[in-house]
């Protein structure tokens, strides 16, 4: 695994071409890496968007409207959870859970958390990605 | 004159509200003000609703004032907040804030008050006192001490973490492990990454020390991904220990050697599990293994392995340190000693609040946690994580201690509280909880990879009022089976929040009327 975080760090997904590869150089079978590639869901074969943005769904967000907030992501991105926006400037992900339970609702965009997030600053966050990526 | 010393803390969640906007106003304001400052970025004092919290050194001890904006510090370096003066910020001496004041920090003693890499700020505070006595004893006496403690593992399961070490101490094997669960994955729990961002060294410590008490040369600590900041901090601290001989061939020069690696999951809630931990460590798929044999027995690589949760494995050297006694002393009935609570969703005071078992729930959520943050009132609160039970208003005269909570088929579990407002809609919670389970089970077994997509279905059937009653019968069953049928707590557990909404909140599934197939 630590190996698959490295090639993904450094390419920003996995290659499918990698697996065989790996499973060379570990002795694996192409099976076994290729299952582990698609258990972990941080893992991705694609290459995502230039953000990636990251919507907690846990209860203790849910309790401070993590549910409205990610149907408000949904529709503001045009696209549902797991996509990418057709300009590949933000790719949007649904995460359960981000540690961060007391100041829900809770987002994460390329790796910097963001507390008592709401419609208005999720849209300032994307605003803000876009631009950086632009 | 010399620099004022200024704590602005490097915390996720204290980031995650405009911590480091506030470190660098303060650093520019300072300087056009020509006061000399030394930023000290500490871990939170796990007050959060006090977030960004800007603590000033004085001669009289830290005052503090929260929560502070960066666009307000300016104004609040004019009103002599560098001296500090009193303000609308001002909250008076940090030691003195009532809800500090109120809690027994074992575990999180440092964590908010010093700088989390600073070696000479961890020995002078106490730090190695715990890993240096034992050095001197033996590793029955350790386990012994431990044992002795009363210290129950923190994870969620609550199993006596000596009785464990005993396990791993009597297996024979030329090789052992001490693997550390830091894979956080409940909801409303956040103590795990607080202690790793803000008092790492601690961790580093108890990890020795584990390895010391079982004969273990080498450590595992297994984070998990969503915790960026936790994985940068630990892995400078790791890197640190080993400057300073705390790590390696030779602990402190005793001759025992001890390496600590970190490694980061992936996004897979599983893993919180400790044997889908263990087969991830081993770099497969998080698929859980049947118990027996117990990891202690045959766990990392099929060796005798200790597997702790972070507050377990952290709590070990102050007891060391303070002695069994000191730990034991706090409590109630069974459950001795301090558990760290966590008071999350909508909750005023949300944060960290460590004190000794006993304390009711109510206590917790409405004194400690002043209530809901959006002041309406409480209705539902859910403890224990995803797979602990929802309680109603009435339950919140439980004292919180492992067995109160089971008598009533709920569970403390890593004591993270979430708490729901009298908006809640407790039939998509309890619909929630089986899209949870749907979502990450790891699919070894039926009842849970199957029953949690049928779970979701039968739900829905009842919100929508298609055959009610045979639909409530069905769930019952699915229930049952997930609860008999599961290795893991995962489909094991799944029924508990679905269960105690049923239970609790019967309403919630009645709403629509009886519609026509």
């Amino acid at each position: 695994m630590p190996i698959l975080h490295e090639v993904q760090d450094v390419f920003g997904y996995i290659d499918p071409s990698a697996v065989d590869v790996l499973a060379e150089a570990l002795n694996l079978s192409r099976a076994d890496v290729y299952g582990v590639v698609t258990f972990y869901k941080d893992f991705r074969f694609e290459a995502p968007g230039r953000s990636v943005i990251q919507v907690c769904r846990g209860e203790a967000c849910q309790s401070m409207g993590a549910e409205q907030l990610a149907r408000h992501a949904c529709e503001r991105l045009g696209v549902d959870f797991g996509g990418t926006t057709p300009d590949g400037a933000v790719t949007l992900e649904q995460v359960f859970c981000l540690g961060n339970c007391a100041l829900s609702p809770a987002v994460m965009v390329d790796g910097r958390l963001k507390g008592r997030v709401d419609a208005a600053c999720f849209d300032q966050l994307v605003a803000r990605a876009s631009d950086e990526v632009a | 004159m010399p620099p004022v010393v200024v704590f602005v803390p490097l915390d996720a969640a204290a980031r995650s509200v405009g911590a480091d906007e506030v470190a660098s106003a303060l650093v520019h304001e300072a300087a056009v003000r020509g006061r000399e400052i030394r930023l000290v970025r500490n871990g939170s004092r796990g007050m959060f609703w006090l977030e960004p919290l800007v603590e000033v050194t004085t001669p009289e001890g830290r005052v503090a004032y929260g929560p502070v904006d960066a666009a307000g510090v300016g104004e609040l370096l004019d009103a002599g907040m560098l001296d500090g003066a009193p303000n609308r910020l001002w909250l008076g001496k940090t030691e003195e804030i009532s809800h500090l004041r109120r809690q027994t920090r074992f575990t999180f003693a440092r964590v908010g008050v010093n700088d989390p890499l600073s070696v000479a700020d961890y020995e002078a505070t106490g730090g190695l006192a715990g890993l240096r006595r034992a050095l001197e004893m033996s590793p029955e006496q350790i386990v012994a001490e431990v044992t002795a403690s009363g210290l129950r593992g923190r994870g969620g399961a609550g199993f006596p973490t000596g009785i464990k070490w005993q396990t791993v101490l009597d297996t024979p094997s030329d090789l052992k492990f001490i693997a550390c669960n830091a894979d956080e994955g409940d909801s409303g729990t956040f103590a795990d990454r607080m202690l790793m961002e803000g008092d790492p060294f601690l961790l580093v410590e108890g990890m020795v020390v584990a390895g010391l008490a079982v004969g273990a040369a080498e450590g595992y600590i297994y984070v998990r991904s969503e915790y960026p900041d936790a994985i940068t901090t630990m892995a400078s601290a790791i890197d640190i220990a080993y400057l300073n001989g705390w790590l390696g061939p030779s602990v402190l020069g005793s001759g025992r050697a001890f390496e600590l690696y970190l490694r980061v999951g992936a996004g897979a809630y599983i893993c919180g599990e400790e044997t889908a931990m263990l087969e991830s460590l081993e770099g497969r798929r998080g698929m859980i293994r049947a118990k027996p044999p117990l990891p202690a027995i045959a766990g990392l690589f099929a060796k005798p392995t200790v597997v702790n949760n972070v507050l377990s494995i952290a709590t070990v050297p102050p007891i060391l340190a303070r002695g069994a006694e000191s730990f034991r002393g706090l409590g109630l009935g069974r459950s001795r000693g301090t558990q760290v609570f966590q008071l999350a969703g909508n909750v005023k005071h949300g944060g960290i609040f460590e004190v000794a078992f006993g304390l009711t729930l109510g206590e917790l959520v409405e004194e400690i946690g002043g209530g809901t943050a959006s002041g309406r009132p409480v209705r539902a609160v859910q403890v224990g994580g995803p797979l602990g039970a929802y309680l109603p208003v009435s339950r919140l005269d439980l004292p919180m201690d492992y067995e109160s909570f089971a008598a009533v088929g709920a569970m403390i579990g890593h004591g993270g509280i979430v708490v729901f407002d009298d908006t809640v809609d407790m039939s998509l919670q309890a619909r929630f909880a089986m899209e949870f389970c749907a979502e990450e089970s790891c699919g070894k077994c039926t009842p849970c990879r199957l029953g949690a997509v049928r779970g979701v279905e039968v739900i829905d059937r009842i919100i929508a009022g298609v055959e009610r009653e045979a639909n409530l019968e069905l769930l019952e069953d699915l229930c049952e089976t997930m609860v008999d049928a599961s290795l893991c707590a995962m489909g094991g557990l799944t029924p508990s929040p679905v269960r105690s909404a049923l239970e609790h909140f019967p309403e919630d599934f009645n709403r629509a009327k009886a519609a026509p197939l």
